[in-house]
């Protein structure tokens, strides 16, 4: 096997983050040596700072048709997802302690919601179906008079299974006692689907900058005016003393543009992916065997395609194809740091077997027909390779 | 989520493999290819697909020296246990070739130390050789009887 690598690199590896748009970087980089000031400050530089925070809050909210002060700049989803769990539970807990989640949010909500139970507050997990949607009829079950939150994933990392929100608002408003607060994880996505948050009925949602072609480090927690959230981090109370710390302004502008630049390009962005994502598929299902799609086709984003291929351990088969030039993941447990398989693979119940050998190829607005023949002619190889050393056929 | 203190943030979690790892990875000894037509004196498996590593070892033994003349091997897992396998058929048959007593004495330790070391959480899961060549002189000796 000829392991020299000529130097092609194809990234598949969208949901994990995406690279940075040209035209965003080149403005972010402007600002970042220019708008050097502390928004707080009064001086000039300052309220150049703040200017540029303050257009880049109002850009935000005309994408997701909210209000400007509605915005919370924080570091990035981790956080926004942190400050959504913790603080609005936090901050409501007189009014109940029960949250409901999903199985397979991402573990900024879950290990948030683990925090919550050591503090007394109970968590009902829902499951989801083999497609990795959540069922509203045991969501509807699951909510009980002390219910304070709901908190449903958009779409996920992993399958990019999309969540029936409207359907979720729309069953949480017709609640006549107390309406538990709707927090949304948009991550995923914000770059593909609508985000507008009247549309969609929630009272919360997380945008992370760096799924998004912008930079990392930034991202917004969207909260609904009136709804009671305690900060997480204090201090200088920055964000109206939701969220302390001096702002990166610089970031916040790249984030802002970011989110604009994918809010105008994502009817195109998406017709283009998704036609390339199912060739992929098809050419993957023809070409190799026993193969398997992890979730449903369905309601899924455009840019992601899960499969598990029989007999080819996931660790392996991605350090392989990297050698090859080729960037994409695995949820096998082989390559977590807690030697766990996916949490997401095993609430679709996959055998353990398979979610060792599953591997995730999420495309991106820059990736193109020839990469990704490059990319299945170099599976076919890797894939007959692994199975050629492997004990499980 | 328990309290934690304050910890290395590199303590052993790097994922860079060493070079005689990838070695071995992109271009394993031993791998036998053909099962059929292979006449092993004894064989060995460990593990299951289900704990992510399933191991096959085949050896050959020299019927005047007793020791391991062929050490074949099959293996589905991660980067460090494909090259953890492929080191130990190379130990196996290295110098001669092991006795029986020394293959059931080789140590895990043994074949991470000659692949210059593997990331801490990868040392218990992926080194399965050592047993599956266990099993596999044990059934040599009960083959042998």
């Amino acid at each position: 096997m000829n392991i020299m690598n000529e130097g092609i690199r194809v990234y598949l590896d969208n949901a994990s983050t995406t690279p940075i748009d040209s035209e965003v970087l080149l403005n972010m980089t402007k600002n970042l040596s220019k708008n050097y000031g502390n928004p707080s400050s009064l001086h000039l530089e300052g309220r150049l700072s703040k200017k540029l925070i303050n257009q880049s809050r109002q850009a935000i909210a005309r994408v997701i048709n909210a209000d400007a002060k509605e915005i919370i700049f924080t570091s990035g989803g981790t956080e926004s997802d942190n400050l959504a769990i913790l603080g609005i539970a936090r901050a409501n807990k007189h009014s109940g302690r029960h949250i409901i989640t999903s199985k397979i949010e991402h573990k900024a909500i879950i290990d948030a919601c683990k925090v919550l139970e050591q503090e007394g507050f109970s968590v009902t997990y829902l499951d989801v179906d083999k497609n990795g949607l959540i069922s509203i009829n045991a969501l509807k079950s699951s909510i009980k008079p002390d219910t304070i939150l709901v908190s449903i994933m958009y779409a996920n990392n992993e399958i990019g299974s999309i969540q029936p929100i409207k359907e979720i608002a729309g069953v949480l408003k017709k609640m006549d006692s107390q309406k538990p607060i709707f927090h949304t994880d948009a991550c995923q996505a914000a770059v593909s689907l609508d985000i507008d948050v009247t549309k969609l009925g929630v009272d919360s949602m997380t945008i992370s900058s760096s799924k998004i072609y912008g930079p990392k480090g930034v991202g917004c927690l969207y909260v609904k005016n009136g709804i009671k959230i305690a900060p997480q981090i204090v201090g200088g109370g920055q964000e109206g003393g939701l969220r302390s710390g001096t702002e990166n302004s610089a970031l916040i502008g790249g984030f802002a543009d970011a989110l604009t630049l994918a809010n105008k390009k994502r009817v195109n962005d998406n017709q283009k992916i998704v036609e390339l994502r199912d060739y992929f598929m098809n050419e993957i299902l023809s070409k190799i065997k026993n193969v398997y799609i992890n979730g449903g086709m369905e309601y899924r984003l455009p840019n992601n395609l899960n499969l598990s291929i029989k007999g080819v351990e996931g660790e392996s088969l991605i350090l392989m194809m990297d050698h090859y030039g080729i960037a994409c993941s695995t949820g096998s447990a082989c390559s977590s740091s807690d030697l766990n398989p996916s949490h997401v693979l095993m609430a679709l119940k996959i055998p353990i077997d398979l979610a060792h050998c599953s591997v995730r190829f999420t495309l991106g607005r820059y990736t193109t027909k020839q990469e990704i023949d490059y990319t299945i002619k170099t599976l076919v190889k890797c894939v007959a390779r692994i199975r050629s050393m492997s004990s499980i056929l | 989520m328990s309290d934690k203190s304050v910890q290395n943030c590199s303590d052993g979690q790097d994922w860079i493999y060493t070079d005689e790892v990838r070695e071995h990875f992109f271009f394993p000894k031993n791998i036998l290819f053909d099962e059929a037509n292979y006449n092993a004196d004894g064989f060995g498996v460990v593990g299951s697909a289900e704990c992510g590593d399933a191991m096959n070892v085949w050896i050959k033994v020299d019927p005047d020296t007793k020791r391991i003349l062929e050490c074949k091997w099959r293996t589905f897992g991660c980067a460090s246990a494909i090259a953890a396998a492929s080191m130990m058929s190379i130990m196996a048959t290295e110098n001669g070739g092991m006795t029986m007593e020394m293959a059931q004495k080789l140590k895990p330790e043994q074949i991470v130390e000659r692949l210059g070391g593997l990331p801490d959480r990868k040392f218990h899961c992926s080194v399965l050789g050592h047993k599956a060549l266990r099993n596999a002189v044990l059934d040599y000796l009960k083959n042998a009887k």
